[in-house]
């Protein structure tokens, strides 16, 4: 895990405050943001995200819940069609699936049928590496990404959980928006100064190189800087696209990137079949074939739930040895 | 609350019997193979949805299902938006992108509902929540089925609403059956009301055939909302007199069950005592019947005549911005 250096002059903020500040930078903005979700007003929400809103906004700005995803989402949706701005947080990302109708037949689909659009705002901690087993570890997106209608995006440094929240509140649509919750005290920044908006559909180079192009998002862009800092050592240059937005995918960068390095790895931690790489790898077969010196290669989790005890969930996990055993393959193909 | 008028209870009429004849000409329409998809009617429930949405103010924002067409009259819209509909025509509420009555113009104050039973609820909550937030003294009035009652987002929207003591209505319309699902084996509640007391919220049950025990009581329910009071059921009884779409012959129905219904049809019914009671003589509703039934031949026929929308418009209106198209490839193939 590389860690930004700690700034000289202004302090720095991790990932989790960065996610707070963006809320309530935009909570300040515009009196139709409210937050809502189980515990995040008198305790400040599982991780703490929420912590102090409820001093600052009041109980109905920043509205404790019952135990209840279905109708956390629904009010949501509801309050969105009224002009307002909910930012509605599920407690782990892996109870997204709990409004699952709500996300995806309700709010995506709402402008395409009625023309009343749901902006409206559902977020929470995803990702593993924290040995929370099967149901507090998942990475769902790849089930919301076959919907049309959502918008999916997933920070990977503090700076872009700061600027994607405050762009995920002021879409027009609906924004999933998963936190690796393995980074939230873990990264820090130094935010750039004045009202900092990351725009959703851009994907962002962490590292430019020659030999192959790993496309990836969330925890993994970290593994991926280290092991391109091994694969260095090894005279092999990686070029790192953190991809910041699912959903629309920002195929100029990707394609980009690809079309300069002629090789692909496309990195995720979630579960291999049907996962975001399987959708990039298709693209870039289908756009960028003549710019293939070899095959796309995914390294992803096994098609596994995620297991709980330590070993099991190290071997389950991608990591930088087993990214370096990849990109080393494919760099001497 | 205020007695109706004559004129408002002649409206009730109408809205009732436009209902009945608006339905009647989709049936047709439908037998032309001009009514995309399937037919779900209400047949019998004229007086449930017409007086239940009678009972809102204009601000009010309501949540009706696939057998609330009188309530989408009551709401404003027209004969024409619901042929439109069902015919997939551009002129739709929907511009063809949906189906039957799942129509809704948030200016018009009507929220269109999904296929997921029970998922109006919590939205409707927000809906209510939202508005509390605005200082909008609106009440949000929503419907479930027997059947709905059964799903998870039904009780989630209810103890949410209950919890939050949301200006909220919404009427349960026990019509007998879940498509072919009896109530008995639905619930083993004795009652659709008495799913309420679980979420702490009041409730009562009405006959669900009679428009002006209905209207009665959803209006103290909008009263008791808009006063701060907070969410009430209202389970109206009734019985569904078609099968759950018009491929159904419904053979699970026993016979003496729906002809003990089918004379308790609840137009004749007030009918009769709008009669009885010497406010509107037979003549003047004859001639009503006539001025409607002209009305929406009229109707129909525009929407027959409406266009049905250009191809490329299915691409339209998933996101806000244009359409996300595929941008140019790193190295187009030369």
């Amino acid at each position: 895990m590389t860690v930004s250096p700690p700034p000289a002059s202004r302090p720095s903020t991790t990932y989790v405050e960065a996610i707070r500040e963006g809320i309530l930078e935009e909570m300040e903005r515009d009196d139709r943001v409210f937050l809502l979700g189980e515990d995040v007003g008198v305790y400040g929400g599982a991780f703490k995200v929420s912590e102090g809103l409820l001093a600052r906004f009041g109980e109905e700005r920043v509205l404790d819940t019952p135990l209840s995803e279905t109708a956390i989402v629904g009010a949501a949706v509801g309050a969105a069609l009224m002009g307002m701005r909910p930012v509605a947080e599920m407690q782990f990302a892996d109870f997204f699936s709990c409004a699952f109708d709500m996300i995806t037949n309700f709010a995506a689909k709402s402008r395409y049928r009625t023309g009343a659009g749901v902006p409206l705002v559902v977020r929470g901690p995803s990702g593993g590496g924290v040995h929370g087993g099967p149901f507090h570890s998942q990475n769902p997106e790849a089930y919301f990404a076959h919907t049309p209608g959502l918008k999916i995006v997933q920070p990977a440094t503090a700076a872009d959980a700061k600027g994607l929240i405050k762009a995920a509140i002021r879409d027009e649509d609906p924004v999933l928006f998963f936190e690796h919750k393995y980074l939230y005290r873990r990264v820090r920044d130094v935010l750039p100064e004045g009202d900092h908006v990351v725009p959703i559909g851009q994907a962002a180079v962490r590292r430019a190189g020659r030999d192959l192009s790993i496309l990836t998002y969330g925890a993994m862009v970290w593994t991926a800087l280290d092991a391109a800092a091994t694969l260095e050592s090894e005279g092999i240059d990686a070029e790192i696209v953190d991809l910041r937005t699912l959903l629309p995918l920002d195929e100029e960068t990707i394609f980009a990137s690809v079309g300069r390095t002629g090789k692909a790895i496309v990195l995720h931690e979630a579960t291999r079949t049907g996962g975001i790489g399987a959708e990039i790898a298709a693209r870039l077969a289908e756009r960028c074939f003549e710019s293939l010196d070899a095959p796309i290669v995914r390294v992803t989790a096994p098609d596994t739930p995620v297991p709980f005890s330590p070993p099991l969930e190290e071997a389950f996990l991608p990591n930088a040895e087993k990214l370096c055993k990849a990109a080393r393959a494919l760099a001497g193909y | 609350m205020p007695e109706l008028t004559r004129q408002q209870r002649i409206v009730l009429y109408r809205h009732m019997r436009t209902t009945r004849l608006v339905e009647e000409k989709l049936v047709a329409l439908y037998r032309q193979g001009k009514v995309v998809g399937g037919l779900y009617r209400c047949l019998g429930q004229e007086a449930t949805a017409v007086g239940s949405a009678f009972a809102l103010s204009r601000g009010d924002i309501l949540g009706p299902l696939i057998r609330n067409l009188g309530s989408v009259l009551v709401m404003g819209f027209t004969p024409r938006d619901v042929f439109a509909q069902h015919m997939g025509k551009a002129s739709s509420p929907s511009g063809g992108k949906d189906g039957n009555l799942h129509l809704g113009r948030p200016e018009q104050g009507v929220v269109s509902a999904i296929s997921m039973l029970g998922a109006l609820i919590p939205v409707m909550a927000g809906v209510a929540l939202a508005a509390r937030m605005q200082r909008r003294n609106l009440v949000a009035m929503t419907y479930i089925g027997d059947g709905g009652t059964s799903t998870g987002p039904f009780h989630e929207g209810m103890n949410f609403a209950g919890a939050q003591r949301l200006p909220l209505v919404v009427v349960a319309e026990n019509n007998g059956w879940a498509y072919s699902t009896p109530l008995r084996k639905q619930t083993a509640a004795k009652s659709l009301a008495d799913r309420a007391a679980a979420y702490g919220i009041p409730a009562e049950s009405v006959d669900g055939n009679d428009v002006l025990a209905v209207f009665e009581a959803s209006a103290r329910a909008v009263d008791r909302a808009r006063a701060g009071a907070g969410p009430t059921l209202v389970e109206a009884i009734t019985y569904r007199m078609k099968g759950h779409a018009e491929h159904d012959n419904q053979e699970y129905v026993p016979k003496q069950e729906l002809e003990a219904w089918i004379r308790r049809d609840p137009i004749e019914a007030y009918a009769r005592e709008l009669g009885e009671s010497g406010l509107v003589g037979r003549e003047e509703l004859a001639a009503i019947d006539r001025e409607i039934s002209a009305e929406v031949e009229h109707q129909a026929d525009l929407a027959d005549k409406d266009p049905y929308p250009a191809a490329e418009r299915a691409l339209e209106g998933v996101y806000a911005a244009a359409p996300i198209t595929p941008r140019v490839a790193a190295r187009e193939r030369s």
